[in-house]
């Protein structure tokens, strides 16, 4: 069985940058929450009311087993099910690329969080950018690994795209970071343009 | 697990019957303990009859903790009760639960203290129809009051009040001891921590109620039922009950798993004899299962529990919002179902879901992948006794119980 460490005194560095962003005892729903490791760290070191959806069976039996209430569904269709304004934080960790209605996921975020956190992979980082122009075909990295024909990422975006869609909702975004690959954030602030070519990550933190 | 594996605490273990002055319907020669409640304040049902003198018959497995916080309640189904682990005391077979219930197991009888009773209206100890209707010194029979499940939860509650346990660390059960979970949590949600609801619904659909018809009127057509006085006449409506099992039986299996098992394969015989004796396995099958089923069942029992889960709806008394039922719940969910049950099927238990969402409770939900249709949930899957353990688990921690040893 997957097991999720009782007291995680490090998680993956998105993670990090994400959970920095949580207030403590506070209602968040984890959307796409995997093994549940972001969920857990929230749990036992904010002491958050930690809920979440999961597609898979291990990642919803890892969860559970650790102690998080977490629902098996598809974050597509199941968003819906909540109440207005039931959670303070509603993250989506580096999966909006893989929705097929992003925008409509968002609205949803919106409509059942006071505050929303999405972190995506930068399709305008250099290094995508590269590999386009010289090899002329899709990009395939560590951390884009699938090919264009099995890929579950269908609407790719770059954090320019982000930032665009978001003030097109309307949406005041509060925090914004990018990750280089050292795994090093910084504040994207006013240098959008440099953010989008340098990061290979963006995180957002929204309101409405 | 053999029956001295198991710690008993049982302070009516033992007890002398008929000691409460209630007078005994029939002698109690059955293994656990059988109580008397409800003899000072009736029981009142959803049908506004009062019942006084209910008998509740049960077994524990276990020891109650000092702080009184680590029992769970067990919901048999329809035709279940409360010979979960040790071999069934008429059938001599396994008890139904006896993968899932033991010292180290799911349920876990070194940690835990596990109470299963009879339902109200069954036929192994608790009261119901084929008792003696202390008003008229005869048998109830079909004047023994329709239960609901609502009822049945009553009852638990008295049995759970004479144990002097305040508060439930769970409540699980699968089918219609999914549907008592449920009615648990609704009912009683200052008096349970978490429950665990198991391929079930809020409420009985069309086809479901459609079945026990098909049940009920296979009873009820056999000239051995006599209106329901088949003991007054020394009758059995063996055949009418018989069908009624051999149809529900099929609704608890897959198409896969009745393929898997017997295909179109034939009994005892290389060709088709031409004539109407059970040529194929299956046939024989149904056939052993219903008349095995009528040696320890009851057929006017049959009928009222079957009415039961029809009438069952928790949403009913909140203008048809099953979100408004479990509205700021504290009882944490866990529900379960799986992919090849037709019978409660996963839309079903996803809706169960979607309301506690909406109503803000802290639920989990899996849908267990298996080809063994609604039985599944009695056999031996290993991703639904993961899960299942690993919600107890998790709850024991938030109710600051000891976890299970690494």
């Amino acid at each position: 069985m997957m097991m999720v460490p009782e007291n995680p005194k490090s998680i993956r560095v998105d993670l990090q940058l994400i959970a920095d962003m949580i207030e403590p005892n506070t209602r968040v729903l984890d959307a796409g929450c995997g093994n549940g490791m972001l969920l857990n760290y929230l749990w036992r070191s904010k002491n958050v009311d930690a809920r979440g959806i999961e597609i898979s069976t291990e990642g919803v039996q890892a969860c559970v087993s650790s102690g998080l209430s977490v629902v098996q569904g598809d974050v597509e269709t199941d968003l819906k099910d909540y109440p207005a304004g039931s959670f303070d934080y509603v993250i989506l960790s580096q999966t909006l690329q893989a929705m097929h209605d992003p925008r409509e996921v968002l609205t949803q975020m919106m409509r059942i969080g006071k505050r929303a956190i999405v972190s995506l992979p930068n399709f305008a980082y250099w290094r995508v950018r590269l590999y386009l122009m010289f090899k002329g075909r899709m990009p395939v990295s560590e951390n884009l690994p699938y090919e264009w024909y099995n890929t579950p990422n269908i609407h790719f975006c770059t954090i320019l795209d982000f930032v665009t869609l978001a003030q097109d909702m309307g949406l005041t975004i509060e925090q914004s970071l990018f990750l280089n690959e050292e795994g090093s954030s910084k504040t994207i602030g006013h240098s959008l343009a440099a953010a989008n070519w340098f990061g290979e990550q963006g995180v957002f933190l929204l309101r409405q | 697990m053999s029956a001295d594996e198991v710690k008993h605490a049982d302070p009516d273990r033992g007890a002398a019957e008929g000691a409460d002055g209630v007078p005994n319907d029939a002698p109690w020669t059955l293994p656990g303990t059988r109580v008397c409640l409800a003899k000072d304040t009736a029981l009142r049902l959803d049908s506004a009859v009062e019942l006084t003198g209910v008998h509740i018959a049960y077994q524990t497995w276990g020891t109650l903790n000092d702080d009184k916080s680590n029992t769970i309640l067990v919901c048999h189904a329809l035709t279940g009760d409360q010979y979960m682990v040790d071999p069934h005391p008429i059938t001599g077979k396994p008890g139904w639960w006896h993968h899932m219930v033991g010292p180290g197991k799911v349920i876990d009888t070194d940690r835990y203290f596990v109470i299963c009773s009879n339902i109200l209206g069954g036929c192994m100890g608790t009261t119901g129809p084929q008792d003696i209707n202390p008003a008229t010194g005869k048998e109830w029979a079909l004047d023994f009051p329709v239960i609901t499940i609502g009822d049945m939860v009553r009852a638990q509650k008295l049995l759970i009040d004479h144990l002097q346990i305040d508060s439930l660390f769970a409540v699980v059960g699968g089918s219609m001891g999914g549907m008592q979970a449920l009615e648990w949590a609704y009912q009683f949600p200052k008096h349970v921590f978490a429950a665990v609801p198991i391929a079930t619904a809020a409420r009985h659909s069309a086809q479901n109620i459609a079945f026990n018809e098909v049940g009920r009127q296979a009873i009820m057509s056999d000239p051995d039922w006599c209106e329901g006085n088949y003991n007054r006449h020394a009758k059995r409506p063996h055949r009418g009950l018989a069908v009624a099992r051999m149809a529900a039986h099929i609704t608890y299996l897959s198409e896969t798993a009745l393929t898997r098992k017997f295909g179109r394969n034939l009994q005892d015989r290389d060709a088709v004899t031409y004539g109407f004796d059970a040529d194929f396995q299956v046939e024989s099958y149904l056939r052993h299962q219903g008349s095995t089923f009528v040696d320890r069942f009851d057929a006017n029992a049959y009928l009222y529990i079957t009415r039961a889960m029809d009438y069952f709806d928790i949403a009913k008394q909140h203008g048809g919002t099953l979100a408004h039922a479990f509205k700021d719940t504290s009882v944490r969910f866990l529900v379960m179902s799986f992919t090849s049950d037709w019978l409660y099927p996963t839309r079903e238990n996803r809706d169960v879901v979607r309301a506690l969402n909406a109503g803000g409770a802290n639920v989990s939900f899996v849908e267990v992948q298996s080809d063994k249709g609604h039985d599944a949930f009695l056999l031996d899957e290993p991703d639904f006794h993961k899960v299942f353990e690993g919600f107890l688990e998790g709850c024991a921690e938030h109710r600051g119980l000891r976890r299970k040893p690494q």
